[in-house]
């Protein structure tokens, strides 16, 4: 048996209800695992004493037998999630030593249903990045490597995907406005899903672009991500975006059985110097599925080229609005004021030191595009084209299509400091294939497939109807079996 | 709905240096919700509370909060919406509007700025009998409030008390069909009274419940009927808007100052520039807030973390079923039902409360005199003792009982009066205390008749004197209800006296 801490959560939830092992001792194994990780980054918080204390409560339900899928499983919580009485600054300055009072819906629903919190995980700052670049704590560093260059594990859930793919925790929680999902998942060689817009609550969560935020799990399989979800999911009544909508096994819609289901590929997801060996998983990816006996037809999707700039103009403006109750007035961090100083002072000297360039970048970008006399060219018209993203897909399902197949990213990941000379534009173009998703509201989900010739994991997307998680996952469930991804980063750290 | 016919006034006139103005005025009245919990978090609205302890983690906008609407306080704002004749918008949305200001956690408020939840309406603004203005509404959205910052605690900080963040306000939009100051005031007065009636907000304007922006801005006679006629506000003058008023005779003074002020710029070749202005009571002037250029971009955007509100018409119909009678159509039943004038009416059915109370005396009895009870007696004392129409120590059924006395001839008007006292002060039932008290009046005539006969044997002089000048016949009468304690009937003793006399 390996490790305990590198099971998947199913086989560890099927290990703990048998009494193979503890609670404790698969926590015990996590938390050994995270005290010989420094050098990845992963973790911005440990919390092994809640850690130690949730372990024994589980081992409690367990033995009473009152115990739903996630008990006793330890994860990491992305530090967007407020944790009750735990440092939760998403990954910024400008929330320093804030410890909020309450817990966020999410982290409660899988606290309640026995999961183990190991600490807050490294993130970019407010979720505003690619590359775990732009936090405050460094970037986590990806537990793939090439020779010696340290890579990127993706952002802006970096933290969450190196700890999953590291072993440093069984599942983690991870937040989707763009792709910081499934850009990390894919990167890391692990399983990232993006629900439903309105799956998840986002009370508690950090808000990034509320129009765009959603939260969802990574983990190392696909069918981890059904079980992870099953917790997370469910309506929420201080969330008004929140779906009334029951929440249904997501683990038993895993039949395997895939036959008949129409898969779309679409025309104008081909890009210009795409690399081929992305090309060519993308084609073996339709093959496993045709394989298994669904149909693989070509579709159009003929907005897409829209979706990224669209993006760059909505999520920036939500995130100006959002970002503007960090002021220093109520928590976080305030600058020290010199003699003279007024509330305008306070705003702009606090403000500059608490975000990082890439969160100033975007909320003046934000500002600039809600202006009075701009507000119609940018805003306005981002809105339009969001709701033709949005049509494009709702005709494709309309015409029969079930799901739709792409390329997570269009590379595997890249060396960490590498894009920082470049064009922030470049960075952005790593979520083309991720950010119509969010756009539309669609639950999308990266599943590893594949390696480059590098030797590097690479993902495919799939994306399904709304509200249809459950055959969105069995598909990617027979995916990931026909890829039969198995491999994990050799351990260096 | 039955109203009393009107004609409109004339607009004021202001007599510059060089020629005649006349205003025009559009005003935006900030109502507070009559509701216990704020418009997005559960919290608390109640006035007068410990600094900060009606505080939400939604309304301090800690990290990951969201607002969630409030149902009950849509529901008065349609309530208000269908008290002001308006359109309800089944369909609504939320933006925010975007500053940033240590008593707005958000750094936005949640305001309705596309999409409101009530459009147009109207309000008829009395002036006088059979003088109204009809103002013409633009519109009622829904928003939060800000709280508050307090800069005199100390030297070198400020404070903010977060208790009034995300109360929810209605701010009710005007055309600008207001065209004097003594107009401006009636309509916070008569909107004031409908939100009252319909108890969708208490008004108290003492404590910033309701505070109106004023806008103001001048023109020659005859521009205001050109832009009525064609929609063109470039007949009209730069406006002015005098924010935050909360006086109705602050509101009257700052327009009066504000237009003088408009048309000394103008007659002395200046323009006049848009801008915000603020009103110093104490030196009764307005001064600039800050200009055009000055001005805020709120950056107004729909407002992500709310989906858009759809209600029902079978829930408008339904509130609409519960609304009560409002101030137009009592007044209007009170005129035509008890016969009493417009003006009477006018008064009372300022407070529904009052005009309740009026309805209670007035069952079964003379309209007309019931109403001077309750206006001239009771309102009069009431007023005098600053006491409210529901803290009066006499009841319906005591003045009514009061009035029942007076109709029988049992007691005199005068009498009434001591009865009146007697009943305020004491309480008691007044058929008993007339009867216990011996306050009866005397009608009878053989009674009388020795009285007044003893006056006219002692007072030859007089007699004399009234034979004459019958208008001394008053005398007499005088002496006799003196010296019956105010018991004889009047009218009998003036009978008796004119008898007598023979005049």
């Amino acid at each position: 048996m390996s490790d305990l801490n590198d099971l998947s959560i199913s086989d560890a939830r099927d290990a703990l209800r048998r009494g193979d092992f503890t609670a404790a001792e698969l926590t015990a194994a996590c938390l050994t695992a995270m005290e010989g990780a420094g050098a990845l980054n992963a973790y911005a918080h440990p919390t092994p004493d809640i850690a130690q204390a949730r372990a024994a409560a589980a081992d409690d339900r367990l033995r009473t037998g009152d115990a739903p899928a996630m008990c006793g499983i330890p994860i990491g919580i992305k530090d967007l999630f407020c944790t009750e009485g735990v440092a939760s600054q998403a990954a910024s300055r400008i929330l320093q030593g804030f410890r909020p009072p309450y817990e966020s819906t999410v982290s409660r629903q899988l606290r309640d249903a026995g999961a183990v919190m190991l600490g807050k995980l490294n993130m970019d700052e407010f979720a505003m990045g690619s590359s775990n670049e732009t936090s405050v704590y460094g970037p986590a560093v990806n537990p793939w490597k090439v020779d010696d260059r340290r890579l990127t594990p993706g952002g802006s859930s970096g933290g969450s995907a190196a700890a999953v793919a590291a072993g440093l925790c069984l599942g983690a929680t991870g937040t989707d406005t763009g792709g910081s999902i499934r850009q990390p998942a894919a990167f890391t060689g692990t399983v990232g899903l993006k629900p439903t817009y309105g799956r998840c609550s986002r009370w508690g969560i950090v808000a990034f672009a509320s129009s765009l935020d959603q939260a969802g799990p990574m983990t190392r399989t696909v069918r981890d991500a059904a079980i992870m979800l099953g917790a997370m999911a469910g309506h929420d009544p201080r969330d008004s975006t929140s779906a009334d909508m029951a929440v249904p096994d997501f683990e038993a819609a895993l039949t395997g059985d895939i036959r008949g289901k129409r898969i779309g590929i679409p025309t104008e997801y081909r890009m210009d110097g795409m690399p081929e060996e992305i090309e060519a998983l993308w084609a073996r990816g339709a093959d496993w599925l045709r394989a298994a006996g669904a149909e693989v037809v070509d579709i159009s999707l003929p907005h897409t080229k829209y979706a990224l700039p669209a993006y760059y103009v909505i999520a920036p403006a939500e995130a100006s609005s959002n970002l503007a109750r960090y002021d220093g007035v109520r928590y976080g961090h305030r600058a020290a004021l010199a003699q003279g100083d007024g509330i305008t002072e306070m705003y702009e000297k606090t403000r500059a030191e608490g975000f990082g360039p890439e969160v100033q970048r975007r909320v003046m970008v934000g500002t600039y595009v809600l202006s009075a006399g701009f507000y119609d060219a940018y805003y306005n018209r981002a809105r339009k084209v969001r709701t033709l993203i949005k049509r494009d897909f709702d005709l494709a399902f309309e015409a029969g299509v079930d799901a739709i197949l792409t390329p997570t990213t269009p590379s595997a990941a890249f060396g960490l400091g590498e894009m920082a000379q470049v064009d922030p534009v470049q960075m952005y173009l790593n979520d083309i294939f991720t950010v119509p998703v969010n756009m539309a509201g669609l639950p999308g989900i990266a599943v590893p497939a594949g390696m480059d010739a590098q030797g590097l994991p690479l993902g495919l997307q799939l994306i399904g109807r709304p509200w249809e998680e459950g055959p969105l996952l069995a598909l990617a469930d027979v995916l990931e079996t026909a890829a039969g991804f198995v491999s994990r980063p050799g351990k260096w750290w | 709905m039955l109203d009393l016919a009107f004609t409109p006034p004339a607009p004021k006139v202001i007599a510059g240096a060089r020629e005649d103005w006349e205003l025009v005025i559009g005003m935006e009245v900030h109502a507070q919700v009559a509701s216990a919990a704020k418009l997005f978090s559960g919290a608390a609205t109640r006035f007068g509370a410990e600094p900060n302890s009606n505080v939400s983690f939604v309304d301090a906008a800690m990290p990951g909060m969201l607002p969630v609407l409030n149902e009950y306080c849509i529901e008065q704002a349609v309530r208000t919406g269908l008290g002001l004749r308006a359109t309800i918008n089944l369909t609504s949305a939320f933006d925010r509007k975007n500053y940033f200001y240590p008593d707005l956690p958000q750094g936005y408020q949640i305001s309705q700025l596309y999409h409101p939840l009530v459009g147009e309406g109207e309000v008829r603004v009395d002036l006088a009998p059979g003088v109204a203005r009809m103002v013409r509404i633009e519109r009622i959205h829904v928003e939060q409030d800000a709280g508050k910052s307090i800069h005199d605690m100390d030297p070198a900080l400020s404070f903010v008390d977060l208790n009034r963040t995300g109360v929810a306000l209605m701010e009710i939009v005007s055309r600008p069909d207001i065209r004097g100051p003594e107009e401006a005031a009636a309509y916070v007065t008569k909107l004031r009274q409908i939100l009252r009636y319909l108890g969708t907000c208490d008004g108290n304007m003492q404590n910033g419940n309701l505070r109106a922006d004023v806008n103001v801005s001048i023109c020659r006679p005859g521009a205001y009927e050109r832009f009525r006629e064609t929609g063109d506000h470039g007949h009209l003058g730069t406006r002015c808007e005098i924010k935050n008023m909360n006086s109705m005779r602050f509101i009257q003074a700052a327009i009066e100052y504000e237009a003088r002020r408009q048309i000394a710029i103008v007659e002395d070749g200046g323009k006049v520039v848009q801008e915000t202005r603020l009103y110093d009571p104490t030196k009764g002037e307005t001064r600039s807030m800050r200009s055009k250029e000055e001005a805020h971009d709120y950056r107004y955007f729909p407002c992500p973390d709310l989906l858009p509100l759809e209600i029902e018409q079978a829930w408008v119909d339904d509130i609409a079923a519960t609304l009560p009678e409002l101030p137009d159509a009592k007044k209007a039943r009170f005129v035509e039902g008890y016969g009493v004038t417009e003006y009477d009416a006018d008064v009372l059915t300022a407070e529904r409360e009052a005009a309740d109370f009026f309805e209670a005396v007035a069952a079964g009895r003379d309209g007309k005199a019931a109403a001077n009870w309750v206006i001239n007696e009771l309102f009069g004392r009431l007023n005098k003792e600053a006491l409210a129409i529901t803290d009066s120590p006499v009841s319906a059924g005591q003045l009514g009982g009061l009035i029942d006395l007076i109709a029988s001839g049992e007691i005199s008007g005068k009498i009434a009066k001591d009865v009146f006292e007697i009943l305020w002060s004491e309480g008691g039932d007044p058929a008993r205390i007339v009867e216990d008290r011996g306050m009866r009046q005397v009608t009878d005539t053989g009674a009388l008749e020795a009285a007044v006969d003893a006056v006219i044997a002692a007072n030859p002089a007089q007699v004399e004197k009234a034979r004459a000048n019958p208008k001394l016949a008053g005398w007499f009468v005088g002496q006799v209800m003196k010296a019956t304690g105010g018991k004889a009937n009047p009218q009998a003793v003036n009978d008796i006296v004119a008898a007598r006399l023979g005049l």
